[in-house]
């Protein structure tokens, strides 16, 4: 097979795309996120990942309890119908820091995952997905909790 | 670290239950002073030495972590690995086979 010099032109240079995209990718997820679990408020934590304002959506379920005796110890699931899910995050809305953790998922994993997550207080959860194409959706839940989780 | 999988229909649910003391960095002693933080930061779950899933933890996350998820497109003989890494730098990788 004889190479044409555009031909090959244009493979080394979607080559390097490729690249760039794959390393830059890979940046991002060994970047632990310090300024996020920093951030005492939703919308601190919001600004300091880059992230605008999440719609609600219904093809976000969530499964946790309606009453948590212990909150050292509460069991979070979250799951989507959506396509192209590429990371979830899971906040503890009224806990000192919000975000609890992070999922970046690879086409190879299902959307569903479960945690378990301290809560401070009785409080919203919330399950934000982050997806492919840029969209923020997230679905929230409330969790009464009898004993604290942080403090005591 | 406990690893139990559990595969049907090529898909392959991991169930991690990681022995950590997860301490939030908001508690206080009987002295009153804050317990500085201690968490595990990153976890790492691979397929056949391929990442397919990576996370990034706070504090908020339950003493003795428990953490459920599903790899698609598995088979008999498919290598899982679960790693983690602590803010001390502390880390341990377990390795699980899909039976």
């Amino acid at each position: 097979m004889q190479l044409k010099r555009r031909d090959a032109m244009k493979k080394s240079l979607a080559v390097a795309g490729f690249l760039a995209q794959y390393l830059g990718h890979l940046d991002e997820a060994n970047a632990y996120a310090q300024n996020a679990f920093n951030a005492s408020s939703i919308s601190e934590l919001y600004k300091s990942l880059g992230l605008g304002l999440p719609t609600q959506s219904a093809l976000i379920t969530l499964n946790t309890p309606e009453i948590a005796e212990n909150g050292a110890v509460v069991q979070v699931s979250a799951n989507t119908t959506l396509n192209g899910l590429k990371r979830w995050l899971f906040i503890v809305e009224k806990n000192p820091i919000p975000l609890v953790a992070i999922f970046n998922l690879s086409d190879d994993i299902s959307p569903a995952v479960t945690l378990r997550c301290k809560f401070a207080q009785t409080s919203e959860f919330l399950a934000l997905a982050h997806l492919n194409d840029g969209r923020l959706l997230y679905a929230s839940k409330e969790v009464k909790v009898t004993l604290g989780g942080c403090g005591g | 670290m406990r690893i139990r999988l559990q595969t049907a229909a090529g898909i392959t649910t991991v169930k991690v239950l990681m022995s950590h003391e997860m301490e939030s960095g908001q508690r206080k002693d009987e002295s009153g002073k804050v317990v500085p933080i201690w968490n595990i930061q990153d976890v790492t779950a691979t397929l056949n030495g391929k990442v397919v899933m990576s996370a990034e933890w706070g504090g908020g996350v339950s003493k003795n972590p428990f953490l459920q998820f599903s790899v698609k497109g598995t088979k008999t003989g498919d290598k899982i690995t679960i790693s983690w890494r602590d803010n001390r730098g502390d880390s341990r990788t377990d390795e699980a086979v899909v039976g």
